[in-house]
C-alpha cells in the first residue's frame, strides 16, 4: 500500500487507518463527528498528498486540454483554477479534476488519488492520436497536498503566509510562501468551507503540518481523516469518483451540466453528450433527506410509487442536521414533480423527500 | 480500555450482566471503539425471542453497519428506549447508559460459555 510522507505523523496522532484508493490513509483522528463539526464551526487540516497532480505545458497546452476537459478554458486566466472533468467519447467519466492556469502555456490537473494511472494513460492514449507541441508530465511524486478548510482556515494561514488572502479570491491560487516554505497557495476545498489546498514539495510536508497545527490549535484547529472529509463533502452535495460518477454515468446525469460546456467546438465525449442532451438523459442525480429514523447508504434501493426508480451512490447521518441524507441517481421521470420516495433499508422502505442541494 | 469483571463477554464483542433470572446486554469498550461515532441503533421488541448467535439488533455508525448478536438464547423484557435518542450513549458509556436489551434467558447455563474479562481482553488482543 502507498504512503504519504505524513504516514508516521497520522499515527503518531492516533489516528484510525484505512486503505483508499490504494493508499494507507487516516479516516478519522478524535472522531468523525468532533471532526466534522470543527470544520464547520473553526478549521480542520487535512492530508490530501495522496492525489494527483500532472503538469500539461508548452504552445499546444491549451489545445490539448480544450480537448480532453469538458469545461472551456477559454475563459481561465492566470492564477485560476477550474472544475473540469475527463469524459470517455461515449460521455462516461474517466475523473472529475481541478485545472490551474499558471500561463497560457503551463498547467496543472489535479486528479483523485485511486485514477492517477488510468487518467494518465488515458491521457497518453489521446496524446498520441493527436499531433501538438506539448509536454505531458505526471508530477505526482513531486507533490504533497494539505487541505487548510473552515471558518477560520483564512486567519491561520495569514499569520504563516506573505500572500495577500484577501485579494485572493476562490478559485484562484498563488504561488507564495507559508512558514517560510515556498508552494501553490490555492483557494479550494471539498467541504464548502472557506479553504484553502496547499501543493508543497514531500520534504516541506512534516514542517507545514507541524507550522499550521501550532499557529491553529488555539483557535480550534484539528487534524481531520478521509471520513469527515466524506460527511463534509455530502452535506454540500460534492460528487465523488466511483459513487456519483464512475465511466458509465454522464456528467449531465451527474448535475455536472454547469461544467459540460457542449458549445466547445470540440471535446472528447462531445458528440455523446450532445445526443444525450437532446435526447434527454435517462437518470438523474438527487437528493434524499429520511422523514424517518435511519442511515441511507451506497447502493440501497430507492423507491416511488412502488417500484424501484434507483439507488443511493452516497448516503449518511448528516453530522449537522442529524439526519440522513442521500444523493441518489433516479430514473429521468421519477426525478421530476413532486413524487414520493422512500430508501430501502434491510428489507423495509424507509420515508425519504427529495430536497434542493446542497443538503446544507 | 475498560472490561468490567462482573460482566461476561462474546467473541462478536457483546457484554453480558447477569441480574438474578434476567441478564442485560450491550457492546463492549472495544466494540463502540472500533465502530467510531454511533449514529443509529435498531433494537426489538419487548416480547420478541432471541436466538443464540442470531442478529437480534443493529448498531450504525457514520461509516458502517453493525450486527449485534445474542449472546444467549431468551425473551426480550425490556430495550432500552433511549437508545434511538442518544445512540452516542453506546460510546460514551458502552457498559451503562449504552446497554440495549434485558432478556430472560431459556438457559441461564448458556452464561457459562462466554468469557471473562480477562479471556476476553486476551481474545481482543489476539484479533
Amino acid at each position: 500500500m502507498k504512503k504519504t510522507v505524513l504516514n508516521q505523523v497520522h499515527r503518531d496522532l492516533g489516528a484510525r487507518m484505512v486503505e483508499f484508493g490504494g493508499w494507507d490513509m487516516p479516516v478519522q483522528y478524535a472522531g468523525v463527528i468532533a471532526e466534522h463539526i470543527a470544520v464547520r464551526s473553526d478549521a480542520g487540516l487535512f492530508d490530501v498528498s495522496h492525489m494527483g497532480e500532472f503538469e500539461v505545458s508548452g504552445p499546444d497546452a491549451f489545445a490539448f486540454l480544450q480537448f480532453v476537459t469538458i469545461n472551456d478554458l477559454s475563459s481561465l486566466v492566470d492564477g485560476q483554477v477550474q472544475y473540469s472533468a475527463l469524459c470517455y467519447p461515449d460521455g462516461g467519466i474517466v475523473d472529475d479534476i481541478t485545472l490551474y492556469r499558471f500561463g497560457v502555456e503551463k498547467y496543472m490537473l489535479c486528479v483523485n488519488a485511486a485514477n492517477i494511472d488510468k487518467d494518465f494513460a488515458w491521457l497518453q492514449e489521446l496524446e498520441a492520436q493527436r499531433n501538438g507541441n506539448y509536454q505531458l508530465i505526471n508530477r505526482s511524486v513531486d507533490f504533497a497536498q494539505l487541505a487548510l478548510q473552515g471558518p477560520k482556515a483564512a486567519t491561520i494561514l495569514g499569520a504563516l503566509t506573505s500572500a495577500d488572502l484577501i485579494s485572493l479570491k476562490t478559485y484562484h491560487f498563488c504561488e507564495s510562501d507559508v512558514a517560510g516554505m515556498s508552494m501553490i497557495v490555492s483557494r479550494t476545498g471539498y467541504t464548502g468551507e472557506d479553504g484553502f489546498e496547499l501543493y508543497c514539495t514531500p520534504e516541506d510536508a512534516g514542517p507545514l503540518w507541524q507550522a499550521l497545527m501550532e499557529q491553529g490549535s488555539s483557535q480550534g484547529l484539528v487534524p481531520v481523516g478521509l471520513g469527515a472529509r466524506d460527511t463534509l463533502r455530502l452535506e454540500k452535495a460534492y460528487a465523488l469518483y466511483g459513487h456519483e460518477l464512475s465511466a458509465t454515468i454522464l456528467p449531465l446525469e451527474a448535475r455536472l451540466g454547469w461544467i459540460t460546456k457542449l458549445g466547445k467546438v470540440d471535446f472528447c465525449g462531445r458528440e455523446a453528450l450532445l445526443k444525450a442532451k437532446s435526447g434527454g438523459v435517462r437518470r438523474q442525480l438527487i437528493g434524499l433527506r429520511l422523514t424517518q429514523p435511519g442511515v441511507p447508504r451506497e447502493q440501497y434501493i430507492v423507491r416511488s410509487a412502488g417500484r424501484d426508480v434507483g439507488q443511493v451512490t452516497s448516503g449518511t447521518m448528516s453530522p449537522s442536521s442529524r439526519q440522513g441524507i442521500a444523493l441518489a441517481l433516479v430514473d429521468t421521470a421519477a426525478a421530476s414533480g413532486d413524487a414520493v420516495f422512500s430508501i430501502v433499508i434491510r428489507g423495509r422502505e424507509v420515508s425519504a423527500e427529495k430536497v434542493k442541494l446542497p443538503f446544507i | 480500555m475498560d472490561f468490567p469483571e462482573e460482566l461476561k463477554y462474546t467473541e462478536d464483542h457483546e457484554w453480558v450482566l447477569s441480574e438474578g433470572d434476567l441478564v442485560s446486554i450491550g457492546i463492549s469498550d472495544f466494540a463502540q471503539d472500533q465502530l467510531g461515532d454511533v449514529v443509529f441503533v435498531e433494537l426489538p421488541e419487548v416480547g420478541d425471542k432471541v436466538e443464540i448467535s442470531k442478529a437480534f439488533g443493529v448498531v450504525e455508525s457514520v461509516k458502517a453497519v453493525s450486527d449485534i448478536y445474542a449472546p444467549l438464547a431468551g425473551e426480550v423484557v425490556e430495550v432500552n428506549s433511549d437508545l434511538p435518542d442518544s445512540p452516542e450513549s453506546i460510546n460514551t458509556s458502552p457498559y451503562e447508559d449504552g446497554w440495549m436489551i434485558r432478556i430472560k434467558p431459556d438457559d441461564m447455563a448458556e452464561l457459562d460459555g462466554l468469557m471473562d474479562a480477562s479471556a476476553y481482553q486476551a481474545f481482543i488482543e489476539q484479533e
